[in-house]
């Protein structure tokens, strides 16, 4: 059954076209052992994706364990990709392809396949022992568990060993292929270019060539597989278009990559060095690893003793007239709170990002969730305001890093961004922004000496005056003690600290009006329902938006960046709807937060799994809300 | 001929703020500020160019009355503050000024890691065994017994030596000396600046209000010649009224004892000789308290190795002088796999 081709024998896509049935858009899991390259397989996967023109976003989904035993459940390591011939938002509701590699992958995600879905399974790792270890009391293979979805039942293990035999691999290194096989076969099925696959391979095993060509032959094998095999009739081919995208030079992006450049080109654009501290946590630390090689672009990072030492650091440095940056997840923020009180008391420049993640405590550290925004809008001792933003994308974490950056250097304040786990490891393309044409905001140092007050601030911000150490004539002491409004010097005086107080809240209330006008993503600007929202729940919402809409139904989506101060404006959009429903993965954070500000009777929609919302989560809800007020309404029950 | 005239000397007052100095009367933080005035005049410090960085307690109070920039900033954070701002300025000369709650206490974490980083700052731990501040609780270097409202019939925790505690940490400069000793006083301040990385001195500071006397057992004037040995690199390590008190090691075992000249056959050269680049010989000094052995004062330990802001910053491959070109950043962006997609 095996059969090898090489390169050179490309069929070119398009001739099959005519045999495949075209789809709008599709969902692949691929599930494995960690062992198995599930990570890489996606990656492939995703890059001949993105050079076929599709819109896509993927989601990989790490076991907790480092090092979990090998065919276990909780060692399965899966990546998801969704793309398509229109615009993708999501990572994808359900896989429409599951590969599963070994029994505990069919164990793990099996309930996740769409009803007929299709199910690419490797026999060859089918065994008593292998079952038993994924908990499976029966053989799912015969047992009917599979009945409810097609089944491409394949030994690829020994299909991998026929393809590579002739490169004299170790049978280790030559079962370590069968990811590649795999994804030829998955190649084959969705009508994916191997090639830029192949230039990788050849581009990672430089030195081992037998390695190079033993993972080539092994994804052509498989790709030959489907193009030559009797496969069941009812398992056609598929084609899916190219979307229609910008024209424009793209690259793969994670949130936490995204975040990472925001940050230093928003240093860049205040004309700022900028120290990054940071204690290692999860989901928070791809941050500081991408932070950490880009010291040539004016970046020192500090891996601290502890999160309090980190944003120490980080408000010591902007003291010292860099900006200082300092980044973690809930548990981490919670101990760095008293450190965020100093910057506010001290009017200090700094931006925290928190990348949230599931449950109080320790909680769920690898599973994400939003429930963080009481945290960070008001989890501080005393009246201690500062700026929060959250990123909708992981794209979306660039432009929102350098909104983070704009705001606390003009505003000497704290600026918390919130991220999550889901944000910081799902990949999609991002269009590269031109550096160029990006708008500075440098800062504006105080030098003269006439007339100096620490506290004296800019009469439209309110900002105080930044005075760096080492400046002449300007030397000064600051604090956590309260200072008087005009010197500076340590206060007590009650007048003095309701002044101070209302400064501090005033000045970041005053941010409202520097941010754009709120407007809804889409939808009209009044009518019966309007979804308002932040954070990663962006992809779902605007999906679920775009299906309603395309039905005809009447709903709006406005979804915030600016989530303290509240955008200026939002109070008059938002009194424009009938219903307003909040959707969020927390149970009811910005709904306490809206319903405080406009006293609306907001409602939410609140998902605490760990998981992201589903698309059809968001419409279903919808639909009920729709209906319930056709049906409520006086038009309604003339019908 | 252009010539810079260098700015004027600056002079002890010179480095006071306008504030009113608020410890209460008879405090040794008293003492201890105007020493610190009178190094940095001496060392010819610029007021534009030091910072005073503290935490929360009596002791960090001090930046308030400097005419430098000052800090202020939480209870035990002092240091990782001061790490970001060398980070950020290296140039700038660093005090942190820390107490005996404040530095080993709450920010005892910080405390190891800035020694053990070898940050290029000045740490000042004012030690009064005791916790004036927040009135009188028992500290980490309250000796066994202590009486506070906190440990109302006796501390039962050993304390924490702080010399000890530094040098486990990895510290490169431990001095320690006496808020009423000016002139030793000054002379190791001006040796923690002058000394790159980390330097870390402790001060017997009194607290007269909630503490007081404590350190009499070595300092008061009958005791201190015998109960103290103020060390100097190079210099036997002699101590006593007539410097007749010398310290050697113990013959047979490595320890130290105190032996008299004429006593026993000692003659002069049976008297160890002060190495501050020996950790060993610091550990044992460090160790010793009256009233068996004398109080070691001095520079205990001064062995510079490479400092840690030029090192991280050098990592970085230095904090570059300005910010990157739009150009490299757009370098940045397109580093790694990227694809065009066509109009
Ligand atoms: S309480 Fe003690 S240490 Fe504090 S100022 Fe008063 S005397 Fe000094």
């Amino acid at each position: 059954m095996s059969s090898t081709s090489t390169a050179s024998t490309l069929a070119a896509p398009a001739a099959l076209a005519g045999h495949r049935q075209a789809l709008e858009s599709a969902v692949v899991r691929f599930a494995g052992d960690s062992g198995d390259g599930i990570q890489v397989t996606g990656g492939r996967f995703a890059e001949a994706t993105a050079l076929s023109g599709n819109d896509l976003a993927t989601f990989p989904d790490f076991p907790a364990e480092i090092r979990a035993p090998a065919g276990t459940t909780y060692g399965v390591s899966a990546f998801q990709i969704n793309f398509g011939a229109r615009r993708i938002l999501t990572s994808g509701d359900s896989p429409d392809t599951l590969v599963a590699f070994n029994p505990a992958a069919l164990k793990v995600e099996l309930a996740d396949v769409k009803p007929g879905g299709l199910v690419i399974l490797d026999t060859g790792s089918f065994n008593e022992r292998s079952l038993r270890k994924a908990g499976y009391a029966a053989d799912p293979l015969t047992d009917g568990t599979l009945d409810a979805y097609r089944t491409l039942r394949l030994d690829i293990s020994q299909l991998t060993l026929d393809a590579v035999k002739p490169f004299g691999l170790s049978q280790k290194d030559a079962l370590r292929c069968k990811n590649m096989w795999a994804l030829g076969l998955v190649y084959w099925l969705y009508d994916r270019d191997r090639r830029p696959t192949v230039a990788w391979l050849e581009r990672k095993f430089a030195g081992r060539t037998d390695l190079a060509q033993a993972n080539i032959a092994a994804l052509n094998a498989g790709h030959a597989f489907g193009e030559t095999a009797e496969l069941p009739g009812d398992l056609p081919a598929y084609v899916v278009d190219r979307a229609p995208i910008a024209p424009g030079l793209y690259r793969a992006i994670t949130g936490g990559e995204a975040l990472a450049y925001g940050l230093v080109v928003g240093a860049s654009l205040a004309g700022l060095p900028m120290v990054f501290g940071s204690y290692p946590i999860t989901p928070a630390s791809p941050l500081l690893h991408t932070l950490a090689t880009l010291g040539q672009f004016g970046v020192v990072t500090l891996q601290a003793e502890d999160e309090i030492a980190a944003v120490c650091a980080a408000i010591g440095a902007s003291y010292g007239g860099a900006i200082g940056v300092t980044s973690s997840s809930g548990p981490g923020i919670a101990l760095k709170t008293e450190a965020i009180g100093l910057a506010i008391a001290a009017e200090l420049p700094l931006v925290v990002v928190n990348t949230q993640r599931a449950g109080p405590s320790t909680g769920m550290p690898t599973k994400t969730e939003q429930s963080d925004l009481y945290q960070a809008v008001f989890g501080r001792n005393a009246d201690s305001p500062l700026v929060v933003l959250a990123a909708r994308s992981p794209a979306d974490c660039f432009d929102t890093a350098i909104e983070a950056m704009r705001i606390a250097t003009r505003y000497m304040t704290p600026v918390m961004v919130l991220s999550d786990g889901y944000i910081a490891n799902a990949a999609q393309p991002w269009r590269i922004p031109d550096i160029a044409a990006l708008k500075p905001f440098p800062v504006h140092f105080r030098t003269e000496a006439e007339g100096f007050q620490p506290y004296h601030r800019d009469p439209e911000t309110l900002a105080r005056n930044w005075a760096v150490p080492g400046t002449p004539g300007l030397e000064h002491r600051i604090g956590g003690l309260e200072k008087d409004y005009d010197t500076g010097h340590i206060s007590y005086d009650p007048a003095n600290h309701q002044r101070m107080t209302e400064v501090r809240r005033d000045k970041v209330a005053g941010v409202a009006r520097d941010i754009p006008p709120q407007r809804p993503e889409s939808g009209n600007d009044h009518g019966p329902l309007a979804i308002v929202a932040w954070g990663s729940t962006y992809g779902p919402i605007a999906r679920a938006v775009a299906v309603l809409r395309a039905e005809g139904l009447d709903v709006a989506h406005i979804h915030l960046r600016h989530l303290w101060p509240l955008p200026a404006d939002l109070g008059d959009l938002l009194s424009g709807y009938d219903r307003i429903l909040v959707p969020e993965m927390n149970t009811g954070q910005l709904l306490t937060l809206l319903r405080s500000a406009y006293l609306l009777p907001a409602e939410g929609l609140n998902k605490v799994s760990g998981q992201p919302f589903k698309v059809h989560e968001i419409e279903a809800a919808v639909r009920a809300r729709l209906a319930a007020q056709r049906s409520s309404s006086p038009e309604g029950i003339e019908r | 001929m252009n010539v810079l005239t260098p700015p004027p000397a600056l002079k002890p007052q010179d480095f006071a703020s306008d504030q009113e100095v608020r410890w209460c009367p008879g405090c040794g933080d008293y003492a201890i500020l105007k020493g610190v005035q009178k190094a940095l005049a001496e060392i010819g410090a610029r007021t534009e160019e030091t910072v005073f960085i503290s935490g929360i307690g009596c002791s960090s109070r001090f930046p308030y009355y400097m005419s430098t920039y000052g800090f202020h900033t939480i209870h035990g954070r002092a240091p990782a503050v001061a790490t970001g701002l060398k980070l950020a300025n290296p140039a700038l000369d660093v005090w942190v000024v820390t107490g005996d709650g404040d530095g080993l206490s709450i920010g005892g974490n910080h405390m190891l890691h800035v020694l053990r980083r070898n940050v290029d700052l000045q740490i000042l731990l004012f030690n009064n065994e005791i916790y004036g501040l927040t009135k009188g609780q028992s500290s980490p270097t309250s000796r066994v017994g202590t009486r506070s409202p906190s440990t109302p019939t006796g501390s039962v925790e050993r304390p924490v030596s702080p010399p000890l505690f530094a040098l486990g940490a990895g510290a490169r400069f431990v001095a320690r000396t006496v808020d009423t000793q000016m002139k030793p006083l000054v002379a190791v301040m001006k040796r923690a600046q002058a000394h790159c990385g980390t330097s870390f001195v402790e001060i017997f500071q009194n607290c007269i209000v909630y503490n007081d006397a404590v350190f009499e057992d070595f300092t008061a004037k009958d005791v201190a010649a015998d109960n103290q040995i103020v060390v100097s690199h190079g210099e036997p390590l002699l101590f006593g009224r007539d410097r007749q008190k010398g310290l050697r090691l113990r013959p047979g075992r490595l320890d130290l004892e105190v032996v008299t000249a004429g006593v026993d056959g000692v003659g002069p050269d049976d008297v160890l000789r002060h190495d501050e680049t020996s950790p060993t010989l610091a550990w044992m000094l460090a160790a010793m308290t009256p009233p068996e052995m004398p109080m070691a004062l001095g520079v205990l330990y001064c062995d510079p190795a490479p400092s840690f802001a030029p090192a991280v910053v050098a990592d970085s491959t230095a904090i570059p002088t300005s910010p990157p070109t739009p150009e490299a950043l757009n370098a940045l962006l397109r580093r790694g796999h990227t694809w065009t997609i066509a109009d």
